[in-house]
């Protein structure tokens, strides 16, 4: 009997990408096969070989650039606040067992609060617009960037922090220098779930009440029924999903080459 | 160091959310934006929506289709990821696809699911088993790969097979990562949830929030959005506790007692 555990002998990096390209083909091919069946009675589906044909036209038209950069100001705007807070009031609220306590019951709550839930308080707020997204982006980021930091300065290393005080550095000295430092891989973990965080609060709060950027196209798209666009732009959306990805990981690979968790995870 | 007592930290933790909560309380009281409702208001409007007709037709049938999408994206996607264990090549193949689909912002997939399944529940539940199986797919596979070979040894040796295995050898060693996937999935599934009864609208919470936001009720909409945070942490909270349970065993539950 084949036992279902995964053994990971040596990977061959070619046999990874001739299996992974095979994926491609054969999902392509469902997918074709699924609207050749079902084409003629449901209109709104679309082949693939005509949502590739409006991606190229996508990539050729500014106004798709123009919502996709929409959509990434809100992300970067959003992330940048969400972390210069998240930090900021991580590492106060870590650096007292009384501030922790005090203020952990409070963080867990927000935490767990579907962000989703504000998005019509916002449209009545600000209307649809870039303030309401990065609003909802900081909303769906800075609590959980919060507590990673809180952890990370939790997690230092009292010796050094020791050796650090002895060697006369202050308060602010030690929490540039000793105390954000070896609380960068925890803040590291909380920013590669921000960052994809804050893209699906970014999309979702476009497509749902019509915030500017890329989500919106895919709303307008299917109001004025242009399926074949949508899909298209749904398309893009998880190329976007994908280069932040392999964005924040490697980012992640290069400042962090120095700490333990990296030099396992290299292999 | 001082030490001070758990007792300490847990009078800390009550007086500190009572004062957070008395503050938020004072403030909006005395906002003067049109969006701020008075707690009171709210609270009463809380209760009065919550134990009328709207908890038979929009919280409820809201609650099950979560429940439904949730429970059936678990097994689906713990016997996928059994499916996928057994073959390197399946996995090679498999794994770069999913990975694309995945990053895919989940809620740009619901135009997919209504053209395809069209409006209603189907439609709904469907969307959260699709979104919530990856996280625990992935994480299957993970404990998959890290089973003790020691153990599994020991159950050859033994001649434990099958659903023996199964049960009691196999799943509990990878539950720690089910688990895990598990809990990345759950607010995945309360944000399709809301997100679906936003877009195509014929009842739940999420229609509810919508609808008292358009009409401008804005003690309504709150009691939604409360409503809606409240779920999120309750689920939390009942997630901690059946996780803690499960895993009495596991060691790195252990630690934090």
């Amino acid at each position: 009997m084949t036992s279902p555990v995964v053994r990971s002998p040596v990977l061959k990096r070619r046999d990874a990408w001739t299996y992974g390209l095979a994926g491609f083909v054969v999902a392509i091919a469902l997918w074709e096969l699924v609207t050749r069946v079902w084409l003629k009675s449901n209109a709104q589906l679309a082949a693939p070989e005509d949502v590739f044909v409006a991606l190229t036209r996508l990539v050729t038209d500014g106004t798709f650039w123009q919502e996709t950069g929409r959509t990434m100001r809100a992300w970067a705007i959003g992330l940048a606040l969400s972390l210069v807070l998240g930090v900021a009031a991580g590492v106060l609220i870590g650096s007292s067992r009384v501030l922790w306590h005090a203020f952990r019951p409070t963080l867990d709550f927000l935490r767990s609060v579907p962000g989703i839930a504000l998005m019509p308080l916002t449209l009545l707020l600000w209307g649809p617009t870039l303030r309401s997204d990065v609003f909802l982006i900081v909303f769906g980021t800075v609590w959980t960037l919060i507590v990673q930091t809180t952890y990370g300065v939790r997690a230092v290393d009292e010796m050094t922090l020791e050796t650090a005080r002895s060697f006369g550095f202050n308060r602010i000295q030690r929490v540039f220098l000793v105390v954000l430092p070896s609380s960068l891989p925890y803040l590291a973990t909380g920013l590669r779930i921000a960052s994809s965080v804050a893209i699906t609060v970014a999309i979702s709060a476009e497509l749902l009440i019509g915030n500017p950027g890329l989500g919106n196209q895919i709303g307008l798209a299917r109001s004025y029924g242009q399926f074949t666009e949508m899909y298209a732009l749904i398309l893009t959306s998880g190329v976007l999903g994908v280069a932040l990805q392999a964005g924040s990981s490697a980012l992640e690979r290069r400042f962090l080459r120095w700490h333990e968790s990296q030099r396992a995870a290299q292999r | 160091m001082r030490r001070l007592s758990p007792w300490t930290f847990r009078v800390i933790e009550l007086v500190a959310t009572a004062a957070i909560f008395a503050t938020v309380w004072v403030v909006v009281g005395s906002n003067r934006s049109y969006i701020a409702v008075p707690v009171p208001d709210m609270l009463k409007t809380f209760a009065s929506v919550w134990t009328s007709d709207h908890l038979w037709n929009d919280a409820l049938p809201s609650l099950r289709r979560l429940a439904l999408g949730y429970l059936a994206a678990v097994v689906i996607s713990v016997s996928l990821g059994f499916v996928l264990g057994m073959s390197r090549r399946l996995r090679l193949a498999c794994l770069p696809v999913l990975g694309f689909v995945r990053a895919i912002p989940p809620v740009a997939l619901l135009p997919i699911f209504l053209v395809v399944f069209g409006v209603g529940d189907v439609m709904r539940i469907s969307i959260i088993v699709f979104v919530c199986c990856w996280p625990i797919l992935l994480n299957t596979l993970d404990g998959l790969g890290e089973l003790d070979e020691t153990m599994l040894a020991t159950a050859r040796s033994y001649h434990i097979t099958g659903a023996d295995r199964l049960f009691r050898v196999l799943l509990p060693a990878i539950s720690p990562r089910v688990l895990a996937g598990m809990r990345t999935s759950l607010s995945l599934a309360v944000l399709l949830l809301v997100a679906s009864e936003m877009l195509a609208s014929d009842g739940g919470i999420g229609f509810f929030l919508f609808q008292s936001q358009q009409a401008f009720r804005l003690s309504e909409m709150w009691a939604a959005v409360i409503l809606l945070g409240l779920l999120g942490y309750v689920l939390n909270i009942l997630f901690t506790v059946v996780e803690r349970r499960l895993l009495r065993w596991h060691a790195s539950t252990r630690a934090q007692h």
